[in-house]
């Protein structure tokens, strides 16, 4: 009986899970497989259509004879790369009339024109003209001979799928000498991203975990960036610190704090004079790192505030009684209680900040310095529009990250231990 | 201990009024007054003034009168300093020196007595001031979007920070970016479309992840935690390292630049933190419910339909607005799998404008404004699901 039962809980469940898995299989896990496979092949963006047999059917009237016509077929392989195999070819043409010298590779049965053309190779070009006269010499109409269009077969290799690979993308993008700085730069924009939200959520929470009016208002609007679109976002941070009309710089200028405008988005370093020594600064790179603060300290801002407001009341009044000031209480009772929920938030935002494409694309497009592994899979697979090498970048990528993931498990295992 | 917190509350206070009173100088400019100095030294020597004067004269005037002749008299001097300014500029400097003194005139000399008062004085200013400033640093970005759509170019070009909207043009004129986005630029299309997507994908996935979540959370089955583990992991694949192999397959197949291969990939992107929210929250209904659905014979779709579901309404919600709000806002995919205009989403939409030859930059804004307020409405009438929704299923943003 518990069997049968268990077989039916058995059947059930996988009725229940089967469509969502499918999905999810053939549309996220499917692709990071057939990323491997990609990132081994050497095939450019315009390769990826499967080669094809076209035609193009045109129907000319012969002076003077009415019982004719001439159709001209404009053959060729659509593909510049690759041939094709075994192309037959076929049309249809109306009844009461016949081909007039017939090209010996067709044959013409039952209205039919059939030909085998044998293999195209790539690039291939051939016009097949065919003349067609009426059976009893009447007048021959145009009209009919544009009703049919040819019908093309061939058998072609689909590029994804040949058996060739390469190691070349990978060599290409470890020896490549800008590899070093993608990763500083992926990893300057990550870290300095992820710190500095959780920093700013640090202290918001801790301002909006005390009793004022509007502080429910306050709390939504804080969360504003993180539900609003990244695109509406990103043109209005592009106007506000455009150089040239944009309000920072006009504002400054107007109070007469600089000089002349900065290019915030466009400058790549910024020369800084500290007590006679220069730093360069990456201008472009801390602009779009700003914006990444701005956009996501919210979360962090709403899970520091959930934990702080489980912090138990008695440990702040236990405080106040042994004469702690609010700097000891911070550091000594509040910093405690939410260090677990810190190094999580810092490990999600991080694996989530080193994959974040959007913001940087919609600011600076990668450039003036600002280029990350994200950005350079786009680059390398549609603006260069090398999608072998696209793949390998995002090879590089999902190693690094099931590497951060390992460490992100590893961390939430020992919370759970330790809870 | 009395000298140093009486200084610190004059310093920091000073620089507080500073803060206020520069934000409201710099959204007067932006009203396209001629303000041309922020005039540090003089609003942070009448801040230590103010608060010095606000300390001694606190016990021998009582607080309204105190408050009010403090304000009066600071607002003369700045009327003195910069003339002719407009009014209104004057009562918002009044209004906010009313409240400064007003916070300031809580301390009372035994307030500076107390053990550590420099450092409560500091944290209390500290809280004020961060307050202002982010909810400046936020709402200002959402302000320019807005004033920008109302402005046109050619006024933009001669005074970049004048944005005040004249009011007495009629509603056509005053709207015009609007009505020129939707009829020129065929927003509404995108509008539609961004709504089909986006509704589709949260029906698709409930439809798709409700059913899943409950075996996840309820059956035994073989593979059962093998997939609740997966789940995650699969979540946190970003979507950069899908787009070429999708591209690639969707090429090929003739899916690109619909409504509907979009339709597939965000749902199957937003399946996996559905079904990981979903479960936790059915795993929380108690099993004996179920158990009385079972005894009257209920098959398991009964049990889904008229047990789980009534009574994880919230949980769903959540989910729902979740998704709703992935969908409506996703950008990547929108940019790689749609062509032709006709197929556009706002996202894509709004990025087609600027790529595109000069878009004059407030039909940009009137598109950035068209496609954030959706959201912000929804987030605002329904926070509380959504912010559960942005907690749960935040290992993904």
């Amino acid at each position: 009986m518990s069997n049968t039962l268990s077989k039916i809980e058995k059947r059930t469940a996988y009725a229940l899970t089967l469509p969502a898995v499918l999905i999810v299989f053939a549309i996220v896990l499917f692709p990071i497989f057939s990323n491997v496979w990609i990132s081994f092949k050497e095939v450019q963006l315009k390769d990826i259509r499967i080669p094809e047999p076209r035609a193009k059917k045109i129907v000319k009237s012969i002076k003077n004879e009415d019982s004719k016509v001439k159709i001209i077929y404009k053959l060729r392989n659509s593909s510049l790369i690759q041939d094709i195999r075994d192309v037959k070819f076929q049309d249809k043409f109306p009844n009461n009339v016949q081909p007039v010298d017939l090209d010996e590779r067709c044959k013409f049965i039952s209205n039919k024109v059939q030909c085998d053309f044998g293999d195209w190779s790539k690039k291939y070009r051939e016009q097949l003209v065919i003349f067609f006269e009426t059976k009893n010499g009447e007048k021959i109409e145009k009209k009919l001979f544009k009703l049919n269009k040819p019908n093309l077969k061939g058998k072609a290799d689909n590029i994804l799928l040949t058996s060739d690979f390469t190691l070349s993308n990978f060599k290409k993008v470890f020896t490549n000498y800008e590899f070093k700085d993608l990763l500083l730069t992926t990893f300057y924009y990550t870290f300095f991203g992820t710190v500095g939200a959780i920093v700013f959520g640090i202290l918001s929470a801790q301002m909006v975990n005390q009793n004022f009016r509007g502080r429910s208002f306050i709390r939504s609007t804080l969360l504003f960036p993180y539900v609003a679109p990244v695109v509406a976002l990103a043109f209005t941070w592009e106007l506000l610190l455009d150089p040239n009309s944009g309000t920072l710089n006009n504002l400054l200028l107007n109070y007469n704090i600089i000089d002349k405008p900065i290019n915030l988005l466009g400058q790549k370093y910024v020369s800084i004079f500290v007590f006679g020594f220069e730093f360069k600064l990456r201008l472009a790179l801390t602009t779009v790192i700003i914006f990444e603060i701005w956009r996501y300290f919210p979360l962090a801002f709403l899970f520091i505030l959930a934990r702080l407001q489980a912090v138990p009341k008695e440990l702040y009044e236990a405080a106040d009684i042994d004469g702690a000031g609010p700097y000891t209480k911070f550091m000594n009772i509040t910093l405690p209680q939410i260090t677990a929920v810190i190094s999580i938030l810092f490990m999600i935002r991080f694996i989530w900040n080193f994959n974040k494409f959007e913001d940087i694309f919609l600011l600076t497009g990668g450039a003036s310095g600002t280029r990350t592994l994200p950005i350079n899979v786009y680059e390398q697979g549609f603006s260069i529009g090398d999608i072998g090498m696209g793949s390998a970048v995002s090879m590089v990528i999902v190693l690094l990250l099931l590497f951060f993931m390992l460490i992100y498990f590893k961390l939430i295992g020992k919370r759970a231990n330790e809870s | 201990m009395r000298v140093k917190s009486i200084i610190t509350f004059s310093i920091i206070s000073s620089f507080f009024l500073f803060s206020l009173i520069s934000i409201w100088k710099i959204l007067s400019t932006l009203q396209g007054i001629e303000l041309k100095t922020l005039n540090f030294n003089f609003y942070f020597l009448s801040g230590i003034i103010i608060s010095f004067v606000s300390i001694f004269l606190s016990e021998k005037l009582n607080k309204l009168s105190l408050v009010i002749i403090l304000s009066s008299v600071f607002v003369l001097i700045d009327y003195f300093i910069n003339s002719s300014l407009p009014i209104w500029h004057y009562i918002g400097t009044f209004l906010i020196l009313l409240f400064f003194v007003n916070k300031l005139s809580k301390y009372h000399k035994k307030h500076f007595s107390y053990n550590f008062s420099a450092q409560i004085i500091f944290f209390d200013f500290l809280t004020l001031f961060g307050i202002i400033f982010f909810s400046f640093v936020i709402l200002f970005p959402f302000y320019l979007m807005l004033v920008t759509s109302f402005k046109t170019q050619a006024l933009l070009l001669i005074n970049p920070l004048d944005f005040s909207i004249d009011f007495t043009q009629n509603i056509k004129s005053l709207f015009k970016s609007y009505i020129i986005v939707f009829t020129e630029y065929n927003f509404g299309k995108y509008m539609l479309n961004s709504s089909i997507v986006s509704i589709g994908t949260v029906i698709i996935t409930l439809l798709l992840g409700i059913p899943a979540a409950y075996a996840v959370a309820r059956l035994n089955f073989f593979g059962k935690h093998f997939l609740s583990t997966s789940i995650l992991i699969i979540y946190m694949f970003p979507a950069i390292v899908l787009v070429i192999p999708l591209y690639t397959v969707f090429s090929q197949l003739g899916l690109r630049n619909s409504v509907f291969g979009l339709l597939i990939i965000y749902t199957a992107t937003t399946l996996p933190v559905a079904i990981y929210m979903l479960q936790g929250y059915f795993k929380s209904i108690p099993k004996e419910l179920e158990e009385a659905g079972i005894m009257d014979g209920q098959n398991w779709f009964g049990i889904i339909v008229k047990i789980i579901l009534p009574l994880s309404l919230p949980a769903i919600a959540s989910v729902a607005l979740y998704v709703f709000m992935i969908a409506w806002n996703e950008f990547l995919f929108s940019l790689m799998f749609l062509d032709s205009p006709s197929s556009f989403t706002l996202s894509r939409a709004i990025q087609f404008l600027n790529v595109g030859a000069e878009t004059p930059r407030q039909y940009l804004m009137a598109g950035s404004v068209v496609v954030t307020l959706p959201i912000l409405f929804i987030f605002v009438y329904f926070e509380k699901y959504l912010v559960s929704g942005l907690t749960s299923g935040s290992v993904k943003g």
